[in-house]
């Protein structure tokens, strides 16, 4: 029997209003506004845009005032606007060796041209709350120092000289697009890394610790850690060259890895790659640890069946949206679905209870 | 290739300028420093999005990072100069000024553009620039080796 329910409109424009005023809140406390959440609450936004794989931080700080906080809703909110737009073309792949370092570190070499860069970090912070920031919100200019202008090499490339980091030769082929074409087995590394650099924060901290703890344990050291602007160009043809079209915020790691070698490698240092929108430094290490623990095919390691190596459990888990869409539909009218289900189990339970009754008269 | 002249050098770089500047800054310098031209669409302002690509450990396979919004427009002046306009953002005003100080910057008036529009964006830009350098700077380590009572 089939029964069409209606009758949910009024209700489901209650809720609606209810939260437009709940995500107000109280009315004696100041309105947010979009550029104070850009501002002030950054590192969110630059969460929202990498796994909503949007750069625009007016937009992401919008999804966050309109999700109420709720980081993987505005990520949804992201992901819709952007099946919005017309794609104007690719860009040019960046140039992270010209990045104007905001922070730059390397934990294998302490001496390296350029030299360690802090930046605005956490690390060293004795992590107090710090009542003063609930109080006044006044802070003291940073102090300056006189800078050297110029690019600021990667780590691997002067350090190289002896051959012992696998080198990651200049390729251009166009890299696939999952955006684009759905996500599919076998996954190159190109589809990989894109895969993980929009990847759920969460997750991919969970799988990177998982591989220190032992799961295809591959003893990462960070070569490399950089986060700093870096310009975008892209090609365009009614111009017949490239310019730059904008800048953005980008976090790159490079892992260094122990590798003892493999039938095909010679024993090296091998690297994994993590390059993430905006400041998101543990995002940008468990990609790399990520990357690095998938890459065991083309090295020619042995599977151990960690979770870390099996690129069809990483890929298609990974991505909060498709994740929080399966999980959250299950809270949504299955009325027939349970009927069925309901009318299974009572029909099992007669059985059962008939088969029982001639064995009790017995 | 890097080693050969770009004639397009000077045109580029105006448009990167152009691309990165602040929110309505363009606008403003243009509209203090002379009237606007009158012009016609070639493709009225239009938002889109760029894939931005990255490459497998810096030097590497490219791949796909994700996207950015931008803005686009091509207007012609009634002197007959075209002026496109690429950047960064949902922002068709801001484009409408950029493609227009593009399309200036080919005409007779270009050296005044450049010393009104140009000129104050690119030192807004250098300056701003050197600031946070100059505060990352400040947080360079300093590595100095204490003496061990060892030996």
């Amino acid at each position: 029997m089939y029964v069409a329910v209606k009758g949910g409109e009024r209700a489901i424009e209650s809720a609606h209003a209810w939260l437009a005023e709940e995500r107000r809140g109280d009315t004696d406390v100041a309105e947010l506004s979009i550029a104070q959440i850009r501002e002030q609450l950054k590192l969110a936004v630059d969460r929202v845009m990498a796994e909503g794989s949007l750069y625009d931080p007016d937009l992401a700080a919008l999804a966050i005032k309109q999700s109420r906080g709720d980081l993987i809703e505005a990520i949804f909110l992201i992901r819709a606007y952007r099946t919005t737009l017309p794609r104007f073309g690719a860009s040019d792949p960046v140039d992270t060796g010209a990045m104007a370092c905001d922070r730059r570190i390397s934990a294998t070499f302490k001496d390296l041209p350029g030299g360690q860069v802090l930046g605005p970090t956490f690390d060293y912070t004795h992590r107090l709350l710090d009542f003063k920031l609930a109080a006044d919100g006044d802070v003291p200019e940073a102090p300056t120092r006189e800078s050297v202008p110029g690019d600021v090499p990667h780590v691997t490339e002067f350090l190289n000289r002896e051959g012992l980091i696998e080198e990651a030769p200049r390729d251009d082929t166009p890299p696939p697009d999952l955006t684009r074409e759905p996500l599919g087995m076998p996954a190159d590394r190109a589809l990989r890394l894109q895969a993980l650099t929009r990847a759920d924060e969460g997750f991919t901290l969970g799988l990177a610790y998982s591989t220190q703890r032992g799961y295809a344990r591959n003893h990462a050291f960070v070569g490399e850690l950089r986060i700093g602007p870096v310009a975008v160009e892209m090609e365009i043809p009614e111009l017949g060259f490239a310019i730059e079209i904008g800048e953005m915020t980008l976090t790159e790691c490079e892992t260094v890895n122990q590798f003892k070698g493999s039938k095909t490698e010679p024993p090296q240092f091998t690297r994994g790659y993590g390059l993430v929108f905006g400041q998101s430094e543990r995002k940008a290490i468990s990609m790399a640890l990520v990357d690095r623990a998938l890459r065991w095919e083309e090295l020619g390691e042995d599977n151990v069946g960690a979770p870390a190596q099996d690129t069809e459990f990483v890929l298609y888990h990974a991505d909060n949206i498709q994740a929080t869409g399966f999980l959250e539909h299950i809270k949504l009218p299955h009325y027939v679905d349970f009927q069925a289900e309901l009318e299974l189990v009572r029909k099992l339970r007669e059985d059962a209870i008939s088969a029982q009754v001639p064995e009790a008269a017995e | 290739m890097k080693d050969t002249f770009d004639e397009n050098a000077e045109r580029k770089a105006w448009m990167g300028l152009l691309a990165k500047a602040p929110e309505g800054r363009v606008a403003a310098l243009l509209d203090a420093a002379m009237s606007r031209p009158e012009f016609t669409w070639l493709r009225a302002p239009e938002i889109g999005s760029t894939m931005v690509r990255g490459r497998a450990g810096g030097t590497g396979a490219p791949f796909n990072i994700g996207e950015m919004t931008v803005t686009r427009c091509a207007l012609t002046l009634a002197s007959g100069e075209v002026g496109h306009a690429y950047i960064q953002g949902r922002r068709k005003s801001d484009a409408e000024a950029a493609a227009l100080v593009d399309a200036l910057m080919q005409g007779s008036n270009a050296s005044a553009v450049r010393e009104a529009v140009l000129d104050p964006l690119e030192a807004e830009r250098f300056a701003a620039k050197t600031a946070r350098a100059e505060k990352a700077a400040a947080t360079k380590v300093e590595f100095f080796t204490m003496a061990r009572g060892e030996d």
